[in-house]
């Protein structure tokens, strides 16, 4: 990849050509204040933080703005500083304050922009509340959507679009009555949303958040048990339970995204209607077993019908949440057995 | 910089003019609609309605059988615009925006008619301009009968 | 064959005066006086002069009677017979002589115009091609077809020194030169990619050129003017811009709120193609262009050039945040399109037809041609105005406009709509250009020019734009969306007493952070209106701070409505129509009004008979109440 030489605050870095200002920055540890930039997506450019001054040039959004060959950027000075300033005082004054009950607290990108400029009480306090009381959105049983937390960075609206090609929400109205919604402000759950919850992940700030939310104290990395693809996983724990799933960045099979299964389908972990023991039906009722006695069993069955009936007699219907691998060694083992009739869920 | 991706001139082109086609037929956009508007031109239903409820033109509820437009253009603003916003306010117990609930009267206000030597003016019914306002006036407009509003021309 | 011409304007203002009653009423009365052979009654545009509209005018004589009635018109038909005569009663009185003026070419507010893109408008028949070719139509066209490359007709344009007259003043030539090399790269790539077929050029053109006629200023109406009285200009600009800059088709994006301009374009278009204007082989010369109407759904941010093309792709108007490539390069559809305004265009003709030397001899240094201005507000003479660039505020508000009627005392004009800022009386002398007016903190913008008197409050003049502009936020930048509804609650307060010093500062550090920081040309100039007042009238904002007065007696919460006592007869009219029974009196017993009650609503003042004048309205709040 071709590179170029520039410099950001005199510190001379080296970028791919392709790079915006704002990536050259971020992979060098340069902190730029920016709350709708995010990696996945395409720029949008709204929030006007990520502010900088090409020298000679003058201002620009480094989001946007693609690196150049020999180009000095500033990411501080007074111009910037005052309109960066005013950009996030207005956009803190208009969102919800109550940070200590917010499920995004500590991990929000309006608390690090707000703390890298430093809020001056007195500076705030000059400034109106333009109060929005919008109706929370908790129709969908894994996420609740608050508008009043909302900073309309159109993380979300993107995510939804270039992400999952899904387009269930979209910014709606103009002006101080601008917000994301669905067709007519409906219910998300009544949208086209598929509830995979990329956008819940990727919302910088708390307008998307788990239903339920409790934070793990520690996480595993995992693969995702639900299909074949294996999606890198972190499962959140909590005690013994899991308390959360993401998606493994990492992973070159999903790179951090994860399906509404994966996401927000681990309740079954820690259900007591789970099954932990096979359970072989004795007198009528299902009774707990070992392994071996199961496994004895239905080997003894699987003879038995052989037997009586010819090796035609025995079908077997694999499952699409084990893997590839494991499919093929399925239908392996029923040929052995003599028989073709092998199946399995995802055709049914 | 993004490279130059070159689109045709498709169906969702014809996204906003379907949409006020619809108004002209319904005098508001119903639901079931904008969802077939989204199917015609390939976007989602929440495109449509972001399009449509973005400009001042689209309106999502039913209108009254007068509609009744204040100007608030510059000139009508210093000549006294809002005071007669206000007294049509009152005159039929309704907001800007609003719609009696008889569904007599749709109130709105519109960014210039164009009649600036009129001003301050209001138009009925997209025809019937009336202009050089006072509340006075105004108050004798609203309590003539309202088919009287309705016909006149 | 006519030997009296009867020119009746039918513009939107001229309409909503009563001028179609006026049209019917004529018609039947020369019919009924038989006098149809000798008679035209012809159609046109508006003449600009709002103020004294419905205007008749009677050719060859060039009489003109002004704000004629229904009821005038079986005399102005008699006065059409061959031993009628001029009605004097209904001649133009100069407002400032009070002298009649028969003769339309000796009205001042005609006669100190220059009018080149408004020449037509208001003589011609915008719904006949003919009389558009009868005045030179299409001979422009005809001329660049037969006779010039597109090179030479950009250079053209570059020479004319035409700037956009759509508010920012781009280069026209430039433009256009620009929007020609993308256009022919646009082409090669597609031909390289074989996506181009010989037949498929018109379906998908490799570029377009569309004309902004999505006039959202409240208080601007030129474009519809032009549209409305020659949209034909406005068509043969564009098709003369497709030839040159290689584009094949052409929309014109225009207001549905102004359906009479629709109208008038749609029969424009459609007889241009019927004469081979427009369509495949414009003029038998091979080149093909057509152009289709697009109705603009109400938002002022789509006259932004990337938000435009959004909303013709079906999208919201939201603009493309800089850097970015500009429309000439990536436009419509990804194509490199050409976006001027309909006086851009409405221009052309005139450059190719009188040369561009001619045009450049117009005007300043650095604006070329004329500009026009809506002029309004507190003006005796309203209307629209053609003048030369680079002549005075002075000269157009008092030689034109007349001055400020009624014995009033001008106090400011604000140009360039939302966008732009106001300038007081010291400013006068200031000469109309783009760059002039930006440097005194207002801007040409939109071209509206509303004048204003000692009765009109500066802040909440501020608070009246910022209102619009607030609302026609897009909603996308965060400056822009917040900051324009901060400054707004500011004003708010400061106009309803709860003002506080520190707050001038504070919306002056707040427009300054938009000003820099939004992304479009509204975010950056939404402020201009209230930086403009402080800057110029810092006092009244001081007053209505300090004192909790409004000077101009307009901010309802810094006023008092008072009854003089001395004044008044005791009529009972105010008290029953008080809606709120502020007001306590009775028969023989002198009104006053109760101030706690009082909503300021003003129908007191409106109702109070003339011959008296016993309802004044006094500044700030702390009334005495004499018994």
């Amino acid at each position: 990849m071709d590179k170029v030489v520039l410099k950001l605050d005199d510190l001379e870095v080296m970028a791919n050509k392709e790079d915006t200002i704002l990536q050259a920055a971020l992979d060098h540890g340069i902190y730029i204040p920016h709350l709708c930039y995010h990696p996945d997506l395409k720029p949008f450019g709204g929030c006007r933080l990520c502010v900088v001054e090409i020298e000679g040039r003058g201002l620009t959004i480094s989001c946007k703005a693609p690196v150049e060959e020999g180009i000095a950027v500033r990411t501080e000075g007074p111009e910037i500083d005052k309109m960066r300033r005013v950009a996030a005082e207005l956009l803190i004054v208009n969102h919800y304050s109550e940070c200590l009950q917010c499920a995004r607290n500590t991990d929000c990108k309006l608390q690090d922009i707000a703390a890298y400029i430093g809020i001056e009480e007195g500076r705030l306090q000059r400034l109106k509340r333009t109060a929005r009381d919008l109706p929370l959105d908790d129709s969908n049983p894994f996420f609740i959507r608050d508008p009043n937390k909302c900073v309309l960075c159109g993380i979300c609206v993107r995510t939804c679009e270039e992400i999952n090609g899904v387009g269930a929400i979209d910014f709606a109205f103009r002006g101080l009555d601008t917000r994301i919604s669905t067709l007519k402000d409906k219910p998300i759950v009544e949208s086209r949303c598929e509830s995979c919850g990329e956008c819940v992940v990727r919302c910088p700030v708390g307008a998307l958040v788990p239903q339920n939310m409790r934070k793990p104290e520690r996480e595993v990395k995992s693969i995702c048990p639900y299909c074949g693809t294996g999606c890198g996983i972190y499962l959140g724990i909590r005690g013994d339970k899991i308390v959360s799933a993401r998606g493994d960045r990492d992973s070159v099979v999903n790179k951090g995204q994860l399906c509404v299964k994966g996401r927000f389908g681990y309740h079954f972990v820690n259900h007591p209607d789970r099954l932990t023991t096979p359970l072989i039906k004795r007198n009528g009722v299902f009774v707990e077993a070992t392994w071996d006695e199961a496994l004895d069993l239905v080997t003894a069955k699987f003879k038995e019908a052989q037997e009586k009936y010819g090796p035609e007699a025995l079908a077997g219907l694999s499952s699409a949440r084990v893997t590839n691998e494991e499919n093929y060694l399925f239908q392996k083992l029923l040929r052995s057995l003599g028989t073709n009739s092998v199946d399995h869920c995802a055709r049914l | 910089m993004e490279a130059r991706q070159v689109l045709s001139p498709s169906k969702k082109g014809k996204l906003i003019p379907m949409l006020q086609q619809i108004q002209e037929r319904f005098g508001y956009l119903p639901e079931e609609e904008m969802v077939k508007v989204a199917q015609l031109c390939g976007v989602t239903e929440s495109k449509v309605f972001g399009a449509a409820s973005f400009y001042a033109q689209f309106r999502f509820t039913p209108i009254g059988r007068n509609r009744v437009m204040v100007c608030r253009g510059t000139a009508c603003h210093v000549q006294g615009a809002p005071q007669i916003m206000e007294t049509i306010e009152r005159e039929l117990s309704i907001k800007e925006g609003q719609t009696t609930p008889d569904l007599e009267y749709t109130l709105e206000s519109v960014a210039c008619i164009g009649c600036c030597a009129l001003a301050p003016c209001i138009m009925i019914n997209n025809k019937d301009v009336h202009g050089r306002l006072t509340p006075q006036k105004v108050t004798e407009i609203f309590a003539t009968p309202k088919r009287e509003a309705q016909d006149a021309s | 064959m006519p030997v009296k011409t009867v020119l009746l304007g039918q513009g939107t203002c001229c309409i909503s005066a009563g001028a179609k009653q006026i049209s019917a009423a004529l018609r039947e009365e020369i019919a009924r006086l038989d006098l149809a052979g000798t008679v035209q009654v012809k159609h046109t545009g508006c003449r600009g002069f709002s103020q004294i509209d419905p205007v008749v005018i009677i050719e060859p004589e060039g009489l003109l009677y002004s704000e004629v009635k229904v009821d005038d018109a079986p005399e102005i038909a008699r006065s059409l017979l061959p031993q009628g005569q001029p009605i004097e009663r209904l001649f133009y009185r100069d407002p400032v002589t009070d002298r009649a003026i028969p003769h339309h070419r000796d009205i001042t507010f005609y006669n100190n115009q220059q009018r080149t893109v408004l020449k037509n408008c208001g003589y011609i028949d915008p719904e006949e091609i003919d009389d558009y070719l009868a005045v030179g139509g299409y001979q422009a066209l005809r001329k660049v077809l037969s006779e010039m490359t597109p090179e030479q007709v950009i250079d053209a344009v570059k020479r004319s020194g035409l700037r956009g007259l759509g508010g920012a003043g781009f280069p026209a030539g430039r433009k256009w030169e620009a929007c020609r090399r993308a256009s022919r790269e646009s082409r090669v790539e597609s031909r390289e990619s074989g996506r181009e077929t010989p037949d498929s050029r018109l379906q998908t053109p490799d570029s377009y050129v569309v004309c902004n006629a999505d006039e959202g200023d409240p208080g601007a109406f030129q474009d519809r003017s032009v549209l409305e009285g020659d949209p034909h200009s406005v068509v043969e600009g564009m098709i003369i811009a497709g030839y040159a800059v290689g584009a094949t088709k052409g929309y014109v994006y225009v207001r549905a709120e102004y359906p009479l301009a629709v109208k008038r374009l749609g029969i424009a278009i459609a007889e241009a193609r019927e004469r081979g204007f427009l369509g495949e082989n414009v003029l038998g010369n091979g080149f093909g262009f057509d152009i289709e109407i697009f109705q603009g759904a109400g938002a002022f941010v789509c006259g932004e050039s990337t938000a435009l093309t959004l909303s013709l792709e079906g999208a919201r108007g939201m603009p493309k945040p800089l850097p970015r490539p500009r429309t000439t390069e990536v436009g419509l559809w990804g194509r490199p399109t050409l976006l001027n305004n309909v006086k851009t265009f409405a221009n052309i003709r005139w450059i190719i037809n009188k040369g561009a030397e001619w045009f450049a001899s117009q005007g300043t240094e650095k604006s070329k041609g004329t500009a026009i201005f809506s002029l309004t507000g507190k003006i005796t003479n309203c209307g629209l105005i053609e003048v030369p660039m680079g002549i005075t505020l002075r000269e157009i508000i008092f030689d034109i406009g007349g001055g400020v009627p009624g014995g009033r005392t001008f106090k400011a004009v604000q140009t360039g709509g939302p966008s732009g800022g106001v300038l007081p009386e010291g400013l006068l002398g200031t000469p109309i250009d783009f760059d002039s007016l930006t440097a005194a903190g207002s801007m040409m913008g939109s071209g509206g020019m509303v004048v204003v008197d000692e009765d009109t409050c500066m802040v909440d003049l501020a608070r009246y734009f910022l209102d619009f502009t607030q609302k026609e936020s897009c909603g996308q930048c965060s400056l822009c969306r917040l900051g324009s509804v901060q400054m707004l609650e500011i004003l708010n307060a400061i106009t309803e007493g709860n003002g506080r010093i520190e707050d001038i500062d504070l919306l002056i550090e707040l427009g300054e952070s938009v000003k820099i920081g939004s992304i479009c040309g509204l975010g950056q100039s939404a402020p201009n209106p209230v930086l403009s007042t402080i800057r110029y009238f810092r006092e009244e904002y001081e007053s209505h701070i300090l004192e909790k007065k409004c000077p101009a007696r307009v901010c309802k919460g810094l006023i008092s409505y008072i009854i003089v006592s001395d004044k008044c007869k005791a009529c009972m009219i105010c008290l029953r129509k008080c809606p709120v029974e502020a007001i306590k009196g009775g028969k023989n017993e002198v009104h006053v009004i109760d101030q706690d009650n009082c909503t300021r609503c003003g129908v007191c003042l409106s109702v109070c008979p003339e011959r008296f004048g016993a309802v004044e309205i006094i500044p700030g709040r702390e009334v005495k109440i004499h018994g």
